[in-house]
C-alpha cells in the first residue's frame, strides 16, 4: 500500500485538479477579497487588509433585510415542506389505485422551470387593475378582504414566497421519501400486525426510525438549499429585490457583484463568507442533533 | 391448542384479464392435535406460507374456516388469535435492542391489560432464558449471528405465551452446521413449552428429523399427512415418495403381469393383489440386497455397475438399468455385502417393503401384498 501511495494520487489527480481550480481556489479567493479593504475592481487595487468589509455588510440595512428574509424562509419552509412531503408520501404509499398517476402529478413541479412556475404564481396572486388574482377571488368569495400578495404587506409577500418555495422543493422530497418508505421491508409491518400494533405506533416506532436517516438528509439539504434561495424570489418579485424588500443573502451577493449598485466584490465576498459560516454552523448543529437522535432510538 | 382447518381455500385473482385465477391453497381439511410440532412440507411455491399466513391471520382465506380449539378464529385479527410468528428473515427491528424487540409485542397490549415495566422485563428475561440469549439483552440485531437472531425472533414470538407458534422457513437463512443445531433447539423449545408449533420448510430432512407430524403439499393441494416415518414408509403417491428421502427414491418403468412385477422382461418381485397393468416403480435406496457372487441371479434385478462410493458404514452403489427413468440408480448396501468393483453387472434382490408401485396415469399408489 505504502509503496504505491503516489499511484493513488496520480489516479486522483484529475479530480483533485478540477476541484482545486474550480472549488478550492475560488473559495480561498473569496476569503481574500473579503479581507481587502477599499478594493477597486477597475484598477484592481486596495488600501489595506482588515475586517471593514464585514462591518459594512453587517451594518447595511439591505443585508439585514436579506438576512431576516432568508432566516424566515428557512425556518418556515424546511420543516413544513419536509412534514407535508412525508404526509403525502405516506398517503401515496398506502394507496394502490392510481398510485403512479399521483406520483407523476406530484413530481411535475420538479421538471417545471422556476420562472414558468413564477408566472403561474403571479396569475394566482398578483393584483392588477383588471383582476385581483385567483386567490383573492377565492378570499372574496369566502367573504374576506382582498390582499395584494406581490406588492402588499410584508407578511403577504413572505407568505407567497414561502408557499412558492415549499411547492418547488416538495416533489424532490416526495420522490426520496416514497422510495425510502418502499424500501422498508414489508415483514416488519407483518410482524407488527401480528402483535396488533396500532397504525400510529407502527409509524412512530417502526417507520420513522427506519427512514430517519433519509429525513435527516432531506432536512440538512433543505436547510442548505433554502439558505441559498434566490431565483424563487426573483421569479415572484422581479430583479429589484431590495426595493421589494424581499432580497435574500444570495440575492444581496449578486447585487453587490452585478446589480445596479454592483462592482463591489469585497462586500460580496464578505457576505458570501458570512453565509458560508451560517450554513456551516446550521449543518453542524443538524448533524449533532441527528447523531443524538440516532443514539436515542438506539437505547 | 388444537388447530382445525375446514375446507380452507385461498384463491388469488388473476393479475391480467388473460390469466386465470391462481389457487394457492385448495380445500385444506385437517386437524393438528394439541402440543405437536408439525411441518408443512413442499417445494417452493406450493402454498405452504399461504397456509401459515392464513393461520396467523395475515391473510384472509377465500373460503373455509380455521378453528383454534373450539373457537372459530377465521374472522379474528392476528392479535386476537394468540399466535406467535417467526418470519423467515426474522423481522427483528434493527433500531431496537434484543430486550426492546422482545418486549415490543407486550407494549402493544391495550393499557388496561398491559403489564408494568418491571413485569415486561421479567417476562422478556424468562423467554430469553428459554432460548438462551439472556446474556445478549443489550445487543442490537446487527451485532449478533444469524442463529442468535433466530433465537431472539423465537423469544419475541413466545413472550405473549401464544397458544400457537408459527415459523416460516426458520432454518433457511442459517448455514449447514447451525441448521442442525437450531432444529434441535426448536424441538427442545417446543417440548419445554408444549406449544402447538407449525413450521414451513422445503427441506424434507428438516421436516422428518424434528416433527411429530408432517403435512406434504404440492401446488396448493394436500398430498399426505402423517408421522414422518409413516409417510416415508407408506407414501400416498409418487410425488410424496420422490420428495421424501435422501438419496431420493429410484424411479423405474415396469409392468405387473399375473402377480409378478417385471422390469423390462425381467421378473423381479412377486406382487400379489395388483392387477395387470403398466406401472411406475419406486425403489428406496435401502431396498436393494446384492446377490452374492456365484449364486443364481434368477429373479434378481440386473444393473450395469458404474461406481462404488464407500461411506464407511455403508456403500453406495451407482448403477444403471434400462427401465430406469433416471440415468443412474443409487442403492445403499451394508459395507459387508461386498460388491467387487471390477464387476460389470451387479444383481439385486428387492426388499418388498421398500418397493412402491404407482399407477401410470394418476401416479397414485397401487397397493400389493408382499410375500
Amino acid at each position: 500500500m505504502r509503496k504505491n501511495g503516489w499511484k493513488g494520487w496520480l489516479y486522483l489527480l484529475p479530480a483533485v485538479a478540477f476541484l482545486g481550480v474550480f472549488m478550492v481556489y475560488p473559495l480561498v479567493d473569496v476569503l481574500i477579497y473579503s479581507l481587502e479593504e477599499g478594493y477597486n475592481s477597475a484598477s484592481q487595487t486596495f488600501f489595506g487588509v482588515g475586517l471593514y468589509n464585514y462591518s459594512y455588510v453587517l451594518h447595511d440595512t439591505y443585508f439585514l433585510q436579506a438576512l431576516k428574509n432568508t432566516f424566515i424562509l428557512v425556518i418556515i419552509t424546511v420543516p413544513l415542506s419536509t412534514g407535508i412531503a412525508l404526509l403525502i408520501s405516506l398517503a401515496l404509499s398506502s394507496i394502490k389505485w392510481l398510485q403512479n398517476l399521483f406520483q407523476t402529478v406530484f413530481f411535475l413541479p420538479y421538471v417545471t422551470n422556476t420562472l414558468a412556475v413564477g408566472l403561474v404564481f403571479m396569475i394566482l396572486f398578483k393584483k392588477t387593475a383588471y383582476s385581483d388574482g385567483l386567490v383573492n377571488l377565492i378570499i372574496i368569495w369566502f367573504g374576506g378582504e382582498s390582499v395584494d400578495f406581490i406588492e402588499g404587506p410584508y407578511w403577504a409577500r413572505m407568505f407567497v414566497l414561502c408557499f412558492y418555495t415549499i411547492w418547488i422543493v416538495m416533489p424532490f422530497k416526495i420522490l426520496i421519501l416514497t422510495s425510502a418508505l418502499a424500501s422498508v421491508n414489508r415483514t416488519y409491518y407483518d410482524a407488527a400486525r401480528i402483535d396488533g400494533t396500532s397504525r400510529f405506533r407502527i409509524f412512530t416506532r417502526i417507520t420513522l426510525p427506519m427512514i430517519s436517516p433519509i429525513i435527516f438528509y432531506l432536512v440538512i439539504t433543505g436547510f442548505i438549499g433554502a439558505f441559498k434561495a434566490y431565483s424563487d424570489s426573483v421569479a415572484l418579485f422581479g430583479v429589484n429585490l431590495n426595493a421589494a424588500g424581499m432580497n435574500t443573502i444570495v440575492g444581496y451577493i449578486y447585487d453587490m457583484l452585478y446589480g445596479s449598485g454592483g462592482g463591489y466584490p469585497s462586500f460580496a465576498g464578505a457576505a458570501a463568507i458570512i453565509l458560508f459560516a451560517i450554513v456551516l454552523t446550521i449543518t453542524c448543529i443538524n448533524l449533532l442533533i441527528s447523531g443524538k437522535m440516532q443514539a436515542n432510538t438506539a437505547e | 391448542m388444537k388447530i382445525l382447518l375446514k375446507n380452507l381455500t385461498k384463491t388469488y385473482p388473476p393479475r391480467t384479464r388473460k390469466e386465470s385465477p391462481v389457487t394457492a391453497v385448495d380445500n385444506f381439511d385437517f386437524e393438528i392435535p394439541d402440543g405437536k410440532l408439525v411441518a408443512l412440507l413442499g417445494p417452493s411455491g406450493c402454498g405452504k406460507s399461504t397456509v401459515l399466513n392464513m393461520i396467523c391471520g395475515l391473510l384472509e382465506p377465500t373460503s373455509g374456516s380455521i378453528f383454534f380449539g373450539d373457537d372459530d378464529v377465521t374472522d379474528l385479527p392476528p392479535e386476537h388469535r394468540g399466535v406467535g410468528m417467526v418470519f423467515q428473515n426474522y423481522a427483528l427491528y434493527p433500531h431496537l435492542t434484543v430486550q426492546q424487540n422482545i418486549t415490543f409485542p407486550l407494549e402493544n397490549i391495550p393499557k388496561s391489560r398491559r403489564p408494568g415495566k418491571e413485569e415486561m422485563k421479567a417476562k422478556a428475561l424468562e423467554v430469553a432464558k428459554l432460548v438462551q440469549i439472556d446474556q445478549l439483552m443489550e445487543r442490537k440485531p446487527k451485532e449478533m449471528s444469524g442463529g442468535q437472531q433466530q433465537r431472539v425472533a423465537i423469544a419475541r414470538a413466545l413472550v405473549k405465551r401464544p397458544g400457537v407458534l408459527l415459523l416460516d422457513e426458520p432454518l433457511s437463512n442459517l448455514d449447514a452446521r447451525l441448521r442442525l443445531q437450531t432444529r434441535e433447539e426448536i424441538r427442545r423449545i417446543q417440548r419445554e413449552t408444549g406449544i402447538t408449533t407449525i413450521f414451513v420448510t422445503h427441506d424434507q430432512e428438516e421436516a422428518m428429523s424434528i416433527s411429530d407430524m408432517i403435512v406434504v403439499m404440492k401446488e396448493g393441494v394436500l398430498q399426505q399427512i402423517g408421522r414422518p416415518q409413516e409417510v416415508y414408509d407408506c407414501p400416498a403417491n409418487l410425488f410424496v415418495a420422490k420428495f421424501l428421502g435422501t438419496p431420493p427414491i429410484n424411479v423405474l418403468e415396469g409392468s405387473v403381469r399375473e402377480g409378478m412385477l417385471y422390469l423390462g422382461e425381467d421378473p423381479v418381485l412377486k406382487v400379489k393383489g395388483a392387477a395387470d397393468q403398466d406401472v411406475i416403480v419406486g425403489i428406496r435406496p435401502e431396498g436393494f440386497i446384492p446377490v452374492p457372487e456365484g449364486e443364481s441371479t434368477e429373479g434378481a434385478m440386473k444393473c450395469t455397475l458404474k461406481a462404488l462410493e464407500v461411506m464407511g458404514r455403508d456403500v453406495s452403489v451407482v448403477s444403471s438399468h434400462p427401465a430406469a427413468q433416471t440415468e443412474t440408480i443409487r442403492s445403499i448396501i451394508r459395507a459387508e455385502d461386498k460388491v467387487d468393483e471390477g464387476l460389470r453387472t451387479v444383481a439385486f434382490r428387492l426388499r418388498p417393503g421398500k418397493v412402491f408401485l404407482f399407477r401410470k396415469e394418476t401416479e397414485e399408489r397401487l397397493m400389493f401384498e408382499a410375500e
